[in-house]
């Protein structure tokens, strides 16, 4: 049996352990529950924040709940918001998973966006899905090279990614804008500068019965490949190992400089991707409202989701969410629309923190009872 | 001729005002950066904390009317945010560029939530010392408009490079940088140090606001800063830690920043965009050639985890 083959191992210091299934259970658990509790206590500070400037905790949340979540229409809202912050969170959670810190997603989105405006152009009268995947193919290429750019420079020049990623999303907007208002240009934007707007047949549409378009879909995928491709492969095995040590990965003759500029490329190439979603799905041609600051939000949505790609997938959607009510928030409450900003600073900070209770509770960790028991006996 | 017509001179000049006005917030940036890399952590939230020292400065300064004061709150508010970081990051497991990241987000939240009712006013400036006063040309008197905060942020330098050599409290925080485990042989709590290093860091990124929202450009908006605080970073690696280098360098990253204006000011303005982005491609440039794999780089703090 289980339970006693479990009490077996650590007999010698009389312990109250778990039987072996809930073990399993209080080591899963722990993964869970403290970026959850990390998320109320966010959720409270923030809460004694909103009465600090006169305004009701309770209020802001019934609102945010109602602008983000409370309806089908703020849900599909939402799920919209969520496409482009899947895509771009796993540009800073695949690097991650082998030590990278690339906090530049938002040049990859602008470039993956013209890119594929570009390609729209080019490819002009040819049958619409081909030029669809003409203009995905340019944008993931686009933002692959500028972000495997990046983990290449990390890699063979010991350049800081983190730094280097966001200089080159500074330098993107910049050649966006020349772009844009220079050669891309179509001379009928008068205001505000654009590339050409797409034909009619080359826009993604919908998904049938919903207004959200079917960027979510792709941003769902991408999420799953990405996590089949770090748990179930051997790159992503070998990826995981090179992110726990990277002269251990090298002594076991793994190729860490291919390893790392792949997995930068893809992480880039998603991000490509959903500035081409922007373009093909939402703007309808590449102006400077791709640098909306998904990029940004990305960052948040992979450290709140732990790197982890299947719970980037909720995480995403909590955060679209709460960025969808920021209107509603803003007229309902007199708020500025900063409050939102405010939020996920704070919810960011806790959930760094939380870090730091990994390993420290018993209820988590039976190790630590078997050990505070033993040191009871022995002292 | 039109003696105020100066032609491409124009340039050069234009390029050295812009060098003066756009490098004070890097000077004190990068030396506030400085001071906290020395004690071996890095704050990336320096660009949140300039971003709502700008707002902060700017705030007080159109309730008091006195632009010191602002800078002085600017110093303040700033020196909370450097000391928030340095004590959450002494947690075990709290990653000290991640914090920072988080901390950019959340200064630049705040400081937009409590600055949209002072987008409208007018705040009272810093003041200038015209240094040009003995031409009649107005483009050199517009050069040698030196802003106090340029010379006090000089002389800071210099007083930095001399202390982190010569004092006790520069020696401290070099110790602290280099070695923990030597730090804590000798008595010192390496914590505490880098706690007042960060704190001392934020302090200056502040005042690097405040110059921004009080002299130039001179006002508060949500686009006041354009990424100050995290070249800065960048800068200080260029400097090798070296306050009278972060000096040097902030000057050459004002004038590839006023690249831009000046030849658009003289009639160029193929590649505006492209000019604009010139001090980053400077900066991107200058850490790939300075960088090398397998080997730290000279003058790096041991404790520092970026050059690891």
């Amino acid at each position: 049996m289980a339970e006693t083959v479990s009490n077996a191992d650590v007999p010698m210091f009389g312990v109250r352990g778990y039987p072996a299934a809930l073990e399993r259970v209080a080591r899963r658990a722990e993964a869970f529950v403290i970026p959850v509790a990390a998320l109320i206590v966010g959720m409270a500070i923030f809460s004694l924040f909103i009465l600090a400037v006169g305004k009701s905790p309770l209020q802001l949340y019934e609102v945010m709940w109602r602008g983000g979540f409370g309806s089908w229409f703020s849900i599909q809202n939402s799920l919209s918001r969520a496409a482009p912050l899947l895509l771009a969170a796993l540009c800073v959670a695949l690097p991650a998973r082998l030590g990278l810190v690339v906090i530049g997603g938002e040049g990859a989105i602008v470039l993956g966006g013209v890119a594929a405006a570009a390609a729209a152009m080019a490819f002009n009268g040819a049958p619409s899905f081909i030029v669809i995947l003409v203009m995905g193919v340019a944008g993931m290429a686009a933002g692959g090279i500028w972000i495997g750019a990046v983990g290449a420079l990390r890699h063979y020049r010991a350049v800081n990614e983190t730094i280097s990623s966001l200089l080159m999303a500074y330098i993107a907007i910049a050649l966006m804008n020349q772009l844009v208002e220079g050669p891309l240009r179509d001379p009928a934007s008068l205001n505000k500068p654009s590339t050409q707007p797409l034909a009619e047949a080359y826009r993604i549409g919908n998904i049938p019965g919903m207004e959200v378009h079917w960027g979510i879909v792709v941003g769902i995928v991408a999420c799953v490949l990405s996590w089949v491709l770090i748990e179930k492969t051997r790159w992503g095995f070998a990826a995981r190992i090179a992110g726990g040590n990277v002269k251990a990965a090298q002594v076991q003759g793994l190729a860490v400089g291919p390893l790392i500029v792949g997995f930068t490329a893809l992480a880039g190439g998603f991000a490509g991707v959903a500035g081409m979603l922007e373009v093909a799905a939402v703007q309808g041609s590449a102006n400077a409202s791709l640098a909306a600051g998904y990029g940004y939000t990305g960052i948040l949505v992979a450290f709140l989701a732990r790197h982890n790609p299947l719970a980037i997938i909720p995480v995403a959607f909590l955060l679209g969410g709460i960025e969808a009510s920021g209107g509603l928030i803003q007229r309902r409450m007199d708020l500025p629309d900063a409050t939102v900003l405010v939020l996920q600073g704070m919810l960011f900070i806790v959930i760094l923190f939380s870090e730091t209770f990994y390993g420290r509770f018993k209820a988590f960790n039976p190790d630590l009872w078997k050990r505070s028991d033993h040191l009871k006996r022995i002292a | 001729m039109d003696p105020t017509d100066i032609g491409l001179w124009g340039v050069p000049l234009a390029i050295l005002g812009g060098a003066i006005r756009v490098s004070t917030p890097f000077i004190f940036v990068s030396l506030g950066e400085a001071i906290t890399e020395r004690s071996g952590r890095i704050n990336l939230g320096l660009e949140g904390t300039l971003v709502f020292g700008a707002m902060t400065a700017y705030a007080i300064a159109v309730i008091s009317g006195s632009p010191w004061l602002g800078l002085f709150a600017a110093a303040a508010a700033g020196s909370f945010f450097g000391l928030f970081h340095g004590w959450i990051c002494k947690f075990p497991k709290v990653n000290d560029i991640a914090i920072g990241i988080a901390l950019m987000l959340f200064g630049s939240g705040l400081a937009f939530f409590f600055g949209k009712p002072f987008i409208q006013p007018k705040a009272p400036s810093l003041p200038a010392i015209p240094f040009g006063g003995w031409s009649d040309i107005p483009q050199v008197q517009a050069a040698l408009d030196v802003n106090v905060l340029f010379l006090i942020g000089a002389v800071l330098s210099a007083v930095l490079w001399w202390a982190f050599r010569n004092t006790r409290a520069g020696l401290i925080v070099r110790v602290v940088g280099d070695s923990s485990d030597a730090a804590r042989a000798m008595g010192l709590n390496p914590d505490t140090v880098c706690l007042l290093a960060t704190g001392v860091g934020g302090a200056f990124a502040g005042i690097g606001g405040a110059y921004l929202s009080l002299y130039y450009p001179g006002s508060w908006t949500e686009r006041i800063s354009s990424g100050q605080g995290l070249m800065a970073v960048a800068l200080v690696i260029f400097a090798r830690w070296n306050p009278l280098g972060c000096f040097a360098a902030a000057l050459l990253f004002g004038g590839a920043g006023a690249l831009g204006p000046a030849l658009q000011s003289v009639g160029v303005t193929q590649g505006y965009y492209l000019f604009y982005a010139a001090p980053y491609i400077l900066t991107l440039v200058i850490m790939i050639a300075t960088s090398s794999p397998g080997r730290s780089l000279a003058g790096a703090p041991g404790e520092l985890s970026i050059t690891k």
